[in-house]
């Protein structure tokens, strides 16, 4: 497997992304889109941190965006979740495939 | 292979696994215990890459917030039907071929590409030299004097030394002057405003509805 370098975290950090994606593709309740949603920003952060520990020139600037795509995915969450909680306050489901009125 | 390196496929490998898990299991309250191990997983390999403040703060924020709001989510809609909806087999099928030829390709062009080419050099496997939270804190204040932390005058001279032994470029890349301090206050108006924006969102107002009309009359 040889040492562990950038290229590995970025693997995992692939996986992450990947499953993300595929997450939000397939879930049919909403929350399970969210939860896809954290997968792929989790994907992203790990990239950064992988960044900032193997290269130079992403030292700050890889943790200090791993921060900020921190705290941009729980506001995401927040809001996404106010959403869905409205939705089902409305509607009694978070079946994604039933939210269809702007649907053209 | 070290110590290092096992415990790096140790967690990175359990942090894969709990994210497939996420995306494979129905039930929505297992996929939130799921998401709450990749989560600690991912802090966990932060811890190993060094970087201990994002380590720290990807457990607060998003294995103590983020996961317990949603996981109030998944208790406030989990009824009945809810929990389990599921996908048919062709939609299955769809998601897994596309999900391992997007692996496929993203790995590909991670492993054929060349990160020499960037500005800046590769860091030397020494997790001594990162940025911890104060040298991590002044940067973001735009203080560009600021140094690796085990920069101390024997570290820098050994390591100086070797890089002219070895005849690479002695001296660091020049940092631009980058002060992070007006986005991370953007940032964090940015989070007050989108929890208020939630909270009024999220609030139950059916009561409100039925109100109005009486006093109206």
């Amino acid at each position: 497997m040889g040492n562990v370098g950038l290229t590995q975290y970025l693997l995992i950090g692939a996986v992450l992304f990947v499953s993300g994606v595929v997450c939000m593709a397939i879930k049919r309740n909403a929350i399970g889109v969210l939860m896809g949603v954290e997968l792929v920003l989790n994907g992203a952060t790990v990239n950064f941190a992988a960044f900032a520990r193997f290269h130079e020139a992403f030292r700050v600037e890889g943790q200090i965006f791993a921060l900020f795509t921190i705290v941009l995915a729980a506001a995401e969450a927040a809001i996404a979740l106010a959403i869905v909680l409205n939705f089902y306050n409305n509607y009694l489901t978070v079946d994604v495939d039933s939210a269809e009125e702007l649907k053209g | 292979m070290s110590v290092g390196d096992i415990l790096f496929w140790i967690v990175g490998l359990t942090t894969a696994l709990c994210a497939v898990m996420v995306v494979v299991t129905q039930h929505i309250v297992r996929c939130a215990i799921w998401l709450l191990f990749t989560l600690a997983g991912t802090a966990g390999l932060f811890f190993l890459l060094g970087l201990d403040f994002l380590g720290a703060t990807q457990l607060f924020v998003y294995v103590g917030g983020t996961l317990v709001l949603v996981i109030f989510g998944v208790m406030l809609t989990a009824t009945g039907p809810f929990i389990q909806l599921r996908a048919g087999a062709g939609e299955w099928a769809i998601a897994i071929i596309v999900g391992l030829l997007l692996y496929g390709l993203i790995a590909l062009s991670w492993l054929f590409a060349d990160w020499s080419k960037l500005p800046g050099s590769a860091l030397p496997d020494d997790p001594r030299r990162m940025y911890h939270t104060e040298q991590l804190g002044r940067a973001l204040l735009g203080d560009t004097s600021v140094q690796p932390s085990s920069v101390l005058p024997g570290v820098s001279g050994s390591r100086a030394a070797a890089d002219k032994a070895s005849g690479k470029l002695p001296e660091p890349p020049k940092r631009q002057a980058s002060a992070f301090l007006l986005p991370f206050e953007i940032v964090s108006v940015h989070l007050l405003v989108v929890l208020i924006g939630a909270a009024y969102l999220a609030r139950a107002k059916r009561k409100r509805v039925v109100m109005a009309p009486r006093e109206s009359l």
